[in-house]
């Protein structure tokens, strides 16, 4: 006797085949077509509305939950924990010894008081509490819950319909948003890497150069789509166009892919082996990206010869620079492929092959996307001068993401690559805006430095992020000591100058 | 454990929470613990002149690191006053009292905890407040008029009482104070 089949397993068969072509079928229609033609069917946004409103729901509802417990709440403030007054060292200095002086006031109160050190002292305290540069560096505190425990520090168990709201959020998250999205990213990169290769084979020409925008594109739009990325472009007519140089601030390594979905950009960056370097090459091979061997990287006149080259040959793309970089002695750290490859969540990638070391002088260009330290998409932080002594057109562009959705930046001391990614891809949604600003040039007789910080302060403006002097690298290195002289100097001149004067009388 | 906190430092809850969410953040590498390196990272604080005795305020003789509680006792000298809180004769005094302020304030002078600010101990802050802004003699004639002007018993150093008479009408409550936000 064989084995028969129960009809039951038939069935089974039946259902499992025809809800994998219903799957496979959806996937085409609604992502995968509309990625290559570039449209939308507006799905996305429906849904973002629909989230928004759940999200302001379930905070209401904390609120009131807690209230009703007399709980806590735990009330985030982005404005830090402390009142900082935001007075000068002078006129602080001054009020002090005015209420401590009963002379005269014109009289000598310019002279060294016991009392000065309040100022340090509690200047000091208050940056113990709460300092401008690490709050940057942690990702912003929610004034709404979005359903993601990892935002919010007010979740206990409050009401019945809240927590199934929850779990049911979980269940969509993890079970139907994870998988499609791993399996969108694993298409895109394949494809990208198999078109590229495929148009490659083409000889030069207008044919060529067509044939790869469209695929760079495609691959690009998918990719977004596996992170569910709701991108509003503003002001397209200043897209940048051939032999420019693209600028733009970075908050995260998802960046790239985010402008690249909307034009076609030259990206730069060191050639990684693996995987990596499989997709680099593939992409070199349809369009002219620059990529430099590891060896190349440490030359700065030859990298600097060849982007400038690339910049102004107008019938090349333009260049694609995130400026905010700094050096990087070691870590896997991405370059533009590097979001992709996550993506396909590939291990090879986290064992750590290829690794970035980009050499950066603070006179030159920082080399490659997204790598760098990644900076709280709250402020701007010092551009590097480097890339702006080249001297061809600069693009501005700010990208702000949306953090109700999910918290997009990257704090690399605590969160390794896939991590990250891997977050990424099981929040709700990416939603952000991507502004393009008129171009700029280089004026007569402005220097790379203010260059940068024209450039800057546009880009921080148009975002409406905070233009912060710091440089980005304070993250990890020790502040210079010029910032302590600038405050010695401030001292001495309220102490000295009264010196001189006395012993002029 | 936030009862405690709430009596003895006339911190609220709320505050304790973002305080220990504060340390936990310069806490690098989890430890439960602060050490002097942990501040040093703190950017604001390296650009202050006396930020380095403001760190060794936090290690009380020869410690090496800070736990929480006596991060939050430091921080809690610069509490406002809370004018509203009844005088009580046996209870002791608040730690964001005007006495203690003073008392923080001075032991940022006095280095050797002799109970004194000698010449020596004002002209090390006066150096690394003005550095290499000013001359030395600048600086010493700064500090011998600092004494001649607070020194009363004629000991050419400013004991705790001199000190406070000295700085008498100065509204140390507002200028030794930070305000939480709420």
């Amino acid at each position: 006797m064989g084995w028969f089949p129960s009809p039951f397993d038939n069935l089974l068969c039946m259902l499992l085949g025809i809800s994998f072509t219903v799957w496979f079928t959806l996937l085409l229609v609604f992502i995968i077509v509309p990625a290559i033609f570039g449209v939308s069917f507006g799905i996305r946004r429906l849904c973002m509305k629909t989230l928004i409103k759940i999200f302001e729901w379930a905070t209401l509802r904390i609120e009131r939950g807690a209230k009703e417990k007399k709980h806590l709440l735990y009330k985030p403030y982005t404005n830090g924990i402390i009142a900082k007054e935001p007075t000068s060292l002078e006129e602080e200095i001054k009020e002090i010894r005015r209420s401590g002086s009963s002379r005269d006031l014109g009289a000598a109160s310019q002279e060294f008081e016991l009392s000065d050190i309040f100022y340090f002292c509690r200047r000091g305290m208050e940056s113990i509490m709460d300092d401008e540069v690490t709050k940057r560096f942690s990702a912003e505190e929610l004034e709404s819950w979005n359903l993601l425990t990892r935002s919010n520090y007010n979740f206990q168990y409050i009401s019945l319909r809240l927590t199934v709201l929850w779990g049911l959020g979980v269940l969509i998250r993890y079970g139907f948003l994870l998988p499609l999205r791993v399996t969108l990213a694993f298409t895109g990169v394949g494809l990208l890497v198999v078109l590229t290769t495929l148009v490659g084979c083409l000889p030069n020409g207008r044919m060529k150069s067509f044939l790869s925008e469209k695929i760079h594109l495609m691959c690009y739009r998918i990719c977004v789509r596996a992170l569910t990325a709701i991108i509003t472009y503003h002001d397209s007519e200043n897209k940048p166009k051939n032999g420019g140089i693209c600028v733009a601030n970075h908050t995260s390594p998802i960046d790239v892919i985010i402008l690249a979905s909307d034009g076609c950009y030259a990206m730069v960056g060191q050639i990684h082996g693996g995987l990596m370097g499989v997709i680099q090459r593939a992409m070199v091979k349809a369009c002219p990206h620059i990529w430099f061997e590891r060896s190349e990287v440490k030359d700065r006149h030859l990298v600097a010869k060849r982007l400038s080259d690339h910049a102004e040959d107008k019938t090349k793309l333009p260049i694609l620079i995130f400026p905010e970089g700094e050096l990087l002695k070691s870590g896997v750290h991405s370059s533009a492929i590097a979001p992709l490859a996550r993506a396909s969540g590939l291990c090879m990638w986290a064992a750590g092959i290829g690794l970035w070391e980009a050499s950066f002088s603070p006179a030159f260009l920082f080399l490659g996307l997204s790598s760098g330290t990644c900076i709280n998409n709250t402020s701007v932080m010092m551009f590097k001068k480097g890339s702006f002594e080249i001297g061809a057109t600069v693009y501005p562009v700010a990208i702000k993401y949306d953090p109700r959705f999910a918290e997009a930046f990257w704090n690399s001391s605590k969160f390794g690559m896939v991590n990250y990614l891997l977050r990424m891809m099981s929040s709700w949604a990416v939603v952000c805006s991507v502004w393009y600003l008129p171009p700029m040039h280089k004026e007569e007789g402005e220097d790379a430095v203010q260059f940068a910080n024209r450039v800057k302060a546009a880009i921080a403006r148009q975002g409406g992020l905070v233009d912060l002097l710091w440089d980005g690298g304070l993250k990890r290195d020790k502040v210079k000591d010029t910032f302590k002289e600038e405050q010695q100097k401030l001292y001495s001149k309220m102490l000295v100058g009264a010196q001189e004067d006395r012993s002029r009388s | 454990q936030t009862y405690l906190f709430q009596y003895t430092f006339a911190v609220t809850p709320a505050h304790i929470k973002r305080l220990y969410k504060r340390f936990q953040a310069l806490d690098k590498g989890n430890k439960g613990y602060l050490s002097p390196q942990d501040f040093g990272s703190v950017k604001e604080l390296a650009t202050n002149p006396i930020g380095d005795r403001i760190i060794g305020a936090f290690f009380s003789q020869g410690q090496e690191t800070v736990d929480f509680h006596s991060f939050v006792r430091i921080l809690a000298h610069f509490r406002p006053l809370d004018k509203n809180r009844a005088k009580r004769p046996d209870s002791p005094e608040p730690i964001n009292s005007r006495i203690s302020k003073l008392r923080f304030a001075f032991q940022l002078y006095d280095q050797d905890n002799d109970g004194k600010i000698s010449r020596d101990e004002l002209l090390q802050v006066l150096r690394t407040m003005l550095e290499m802004q000013v001359t030395e003699e600048q600086l010493e004639s700064i500090a011998d008029r600092t004494i001649q002007e607070a020194d009363l018993d004629g000991d050419n150093a400013i004991s705790f009482d001199e000190f406070r008479k000295s700085l008498e009408k100065v509204n140390i409550e507002h200028k030794m104070s930070s305000r939480f936000l709420h």
